[in-house]
């Protein structure tokens, strides 16, 4: 039997494993992400502040951060507004081949980015599948790169979304409509609030994985500086020019940005539920 | 608003739900519609609302068939068992709700609704919770908003499924109570569904039991406690003991003992069954003619009714008698004892041939 | 009732335009693209998709890309079963940090993935005069893609266990260990069983970015044909050189893959919801 006073001083019981499972999670992340990470900072701290903000606000660079940046808010938007109307789709309906459909919305994560770069840019060829039916050149333009960006984000949303509406209560539609509310409004009012941290968070991912995206882009971008250079692909070109400076500063630029976009997003999605859970404490 | 069913069916696939259900409803009663689960009250509740489809059948209120109208136009207050209150909104916002999506010459201004609001905020007591989200309130407090929220769009009928069903039973039985008193004070044709007994007896003006998809029987609760019209009735509303047995030119063969049973001595069952009330047992401990002889299993002495349970002698089966506690004094039964048992009122069902 | 319409659903018509915007947005974007791998890859016939596939080059790149998987998979998995196991099991100070830390490279494009280790291993990065001293050629050779691989792929297990393992709790766990079992008996016994969907799920879709990994290996593999090119680089310079044909038919591989993945992946996630019904 255990006296009391022993019992409080008595450690939680822990299973064993701790030491040696956080001994190597440390070790592997330390020797795989953190020692090749700091690299990056490494090297930038070498330059002059003066040497890395001229390599940095070069004009062409400016240029590939304007393009990657707004290819990506435009392909995580069209993500968010079709990767919304898909999981309700899916979610909501019955109709033939739904199945299937649901299973392809996984497609851009498991298909190699070079297979689906060469794809999209011999579908928008000018003498393409798709290309041939417009007037204006899609691949090789800032439209192409839009369109790859758009099928590598396109699962985020939607693959979010469903599990929220699937746990959607009914009730609350129902209630929505006793209470004289017409179809839309339930939604709007309803359904929408409810998916919107779901639908942040795919915003999120999209464009978050469409900044860095190298292999899907290339192949339709053309790659013409200041027109459809991408960050990535300057990042890439400096490298093969043995510019290892130039490249580290970008890519530090890149990851800094990325790091703050993620930060911020994190940020307003725990606003979002403080708002919620303080409500009227005062 | 009265409201009258007729004939009213549904089916789920192969189920049948609902069996040529037919009930008028007075403007400004309370009814309960008592069941199992199962038994088709939930669905009649949505149909009544226009929240389910009915495959044949009419529904006036008034006069006016709303078969044709949705649940939107049927002006009526559906409080869910779970509450479905909009989390994202906070308790004042969801109170608004029905008068904010009213389209723009039929809303009131935005004072006005505030108003509103604090009106019932008050008449549900929670006043001081108006800026609280769903999430931060308890069970009973949530329940109270959905009722506020649905009595804000000003309803001819409200209806409430399982209103207390998922609360506890002190909370339970608080709210039962105010929900009595805010009919009394706003007389709005009411219908709640509930497969709590004690509930519908308390709250109800009049009760309607159903079982398997039909309506088993309607009354006021003291009629439907009596007066049970089936042998289902007669379980689902409180205990009652069986009496299995051969009924015979008046007389029930049971056991080891008889009785007589005045006013069927026209009819002739081989096995039949006799309901009593655990109230209507006599129980003595000299042996008298015509008694079951039992053993004392348990005592609940405990209130104002002492419940005994009893395991007959002659056929092993169990019985449970309620005696007023001065009564069980006198008596000084104690457990293990041997009683003598004798129904002092029993009810048989003979098919057309209820009294 | 006809003409009754549930206040929970949507009018057919309405219906229909959304699931009609649907399915052709997702005929579009998904469906076309893979009609048109596979009707490139054989537009030319059998037999020379059969040679695009089966010259010393594909093979080299087959070849290559199958060692990375047979080294980056395992390793990941294993870090993935650890990691999660000490995530969801103990609590202790630093684990948010942890657990941002195994996302990072999420968050990193694959062409800087690649450029750290060329920072670190390249002839001018921090350890390039010491492997050049003594012969070690880790970047333009296996080591460097095996190395930008795992890097790109860490997340992949670690992701799918952690919230499964939390939400499974441990007192299986704690009952097993009472009953005198070690750890390592706790968790062959105990713990993977329960795992070991969410733990295939993970290792799939790990495999098949394994296998796709392009931007992170394009830049520390150097392009020796027949050497450092695995299948998506090779697919590149196939393209690059006008050989469509051959480069989507070794694309076409890479999609059945895919397309295995996919159905796997669906597979599971219907047994899981089977069996939690």
């Amino acid at each position: 039997m255990q006296k009391t006073s022993v019992f409080k001083k008595q450690k939680p019981f822990r299973l064993p494993g701790f030491s040696f499972t956080l001994g190597f999670s440390i070790f592997y992340i330390s020797l795989l992400i953190l020692l090749p990470l700091s690299m990056l900072l490494l090297n930038v701290t070498q330059l002059s502040l003066s040497e890395f903000w001229q390599i940095i606000s070069d004009p062409r660079a400016i240029s590939s951060y304007k393009l990657t940046i707004g290819s990506a808010l435009i392909a995580a938007l069209i993500n968010v507004i079709f990767g919304t109307l898909i999981a309700w789709v899916l979610v909501r309906y019955d109709f033939p081949g739904k199945s299937i459909m649901d299973g392809i919305v996984d497609l851009p994560f498991a298909l190699p980015t070079a297979v689906a770069g060469i794809t999209l840019s011999s579908i928008y060829a000018q003498n393409g599948w798709i290309g041939q039916f417009f007037d204006f050149k899609i691949a090789f333009t800032p439209i192409g790169i839009m369109i790859a960006l758009t099928f590598i984000g396109l699962p985020f949303v939607v693959r979010t979304l469903q599990p929220v509406l699937e746990s959607f209560k009914k009730e609350e539609e129902e209630a929505s409509a006793s209470l004289g509310a017409t179809r839309f409004q339930t939604i709007y009012r309803v359904i929408l609030p409810t998916c919107i941290p779901a639908i942040l968070t795919g915003f999120t991912l999209a464009f978050a994985r469409a900044l860095g995206e190298y292999g899907s882009v290339v192949f339709i971008a053309g790659n013409m500086p200041f027109k459809t250079e991408i960050t990535p692909l300057l990042i890439m070109t400096k490298l093969e020019q043995y510019d290892y400076i130039g490249a580290t500063a970008i890519a530090f630029v890149m990851l800094v940005f990325s790091f703050v976009f993620l930060f911020s997003m994190n940020c307003i999605q725990w606003l979002l539920q403080r708002k919620k859970l303080q409500g009227g404490r005062a | 608003m009265s409201i009258q069913l007729s004939k009213v069916e549904k089916h789920f696939g192969n189920y049948h739900a609902l069996r040529d259900i037919s009930l008028a409803v007075e403007a400004g009663e309370l009814i309960a519609l008592l069941g199992p689960s199962g038994s088709g009250k939930t669905s009649l509740l949505r149909i009544i609302a226009g929240l389910e489809s009915l495959d044949s059948g009419e529904i006036l209120f008034d006069d006016t068939n709303v078969l044709t109208l949705s649940a939107k136009q049927r002006n009526i207050g559906f409080v869910f068992q779970h509450y479905a209150l909009f989390n994202h909104m906070t308790v004042a916002e969801n109170i608004a709700y029905g008068l904010k999506v009213r389209t723009r010459k039929n809303r009131p201004s935005k004072q006005q609704i505030e108003e509103k609001v604090a009106e019932l905020l008050q008449l549900v007591k929670l006043d001081h919770l108006a800026t609280r989200y769903p999430t931060q309130l308890s069970g009973g407090q949530r329940q109270r908003v959905a009722l506020a929220r649905a009595l804000a769009v000003e309803p001819k009928v409200l209806l409430l499924d399982e209103p207390f069903g998922a609360l506890d039973a002190k909370v339970r039985k608080d709210l039962r109570r105010w929900l009595r008193n805010l009919h009394n004070d706003f007389p709005i044709t009411s219908i709640f569904v509930t497969h709590d007994q004690e509930e519908a007896l308390d709250v109800a003006d009049r009760i309607v039991i159903m079982n398997e998809g039909k309506i088993e029987q309607i009354g006021t609760p003291t009629e439907v406690y009596e007066h049970p019209a089936s042998p289902f009735v007669y379980n689902f509303l409180g205990n009652v003991n069986l009496f299995k047995g051969r009924l015979h030119q008046g007389t029930l063969q049971n056991g080891d003992f008889s009785l007589q049973l005045p006013g069927y001595e026209e009819v002739q069952i081989e096995e039949t069954v006799g309901y009593t009330r655990p109230h209507d047992l006599l129980i003595s401990k000299q042996k008298i003619p015509d008694t079951v002889t039992a053993l004392v299993t348990h005592i609940h002495p405990i209130g104002a009714v002492v419940h005994l349970e009893l395991n007959r002698i002659d056929t092993n089966e169990f019985l449970e008698v309620e005696i007023p506690q001065e009564y069980f004094r006198n008596l000084e039964i104690t457990k293990g004892e041997t009683v003598y048992i004798k129904p002092k009122q029993m009810k048989v069902f003979v098919e057309d041939y209820v009294i | 009732m006809k003409n009754f319409k549930k206040p929970t659903e949507e009018s057919k018509a309405v219906q229909y335009v959304l699931i009609g915007t649907s399915v052709l947005f997702l005929s579009l974007f998904l469906l076309l693209p893979l009609a048109i791998i596979f009707t490139t890859a054989f537009q030319k016939g059998l037999d020379t998709y059969w040679a695009s596939i089966s010259n010393s080059e594909a093979l080299a790149a087959i070849k290559l890309t199958l060692i990375v998987v047979a080294i980056v998979v395992p390793l990941n998995t294993l870090f993935g079963i650890i990691s999660a196991w000490l995530i969801s099991k103990y609590s202790f100070k630093g684990k948010n940090l942890l657990l941002t830390l195994i996302d990072l490279p999420f968050a990193v494009s694959p062409v800087i993935s690649g450029l750290i280790f060329v920072l670190l291993f390249g002839a001018q990065g921090l350890f390039g005069t010491y492997l050049l001293e003594h012969d070690v050629y880790i970047i333009f050779a296996l080591p460097g893609i095996v190395l930008a691989t795992l890097f790109v792929t860490v997340p992949f297990v670690a992701r799918e266990l952690i919230p499964l393992m939390q939400a499974q709790g441990q007192s299986e766990e704690e009952a097993s260990h009472s009953l005198g079992a070690s750890g390592l008996q706790t968790f062959i016994h105990i713990t993977l069983p329960k795992i070991k969907w969410g733990l295939l799920y993970g290792v799939i879709l790990c495999n098949a970015r394994v296998i796709g990994e392009f931007g992170a290996v394009s830049v520390v593999s150097g392009h020796i044909r027949g050497l450092t090119n695995t299948m998506p680089l090779h697919i590149e310079v196939l393209y690059n050189e006008y050989q469509f044909t051959a480069a989507f038919a070794v694309a076409s591989l890479m999609t059945i893959l895919a397309l295995f993945t996919i159905i796997i992946k669906n597979l599971i996630q219907w047994r899981t919801k089977e069996t939690t019904l």
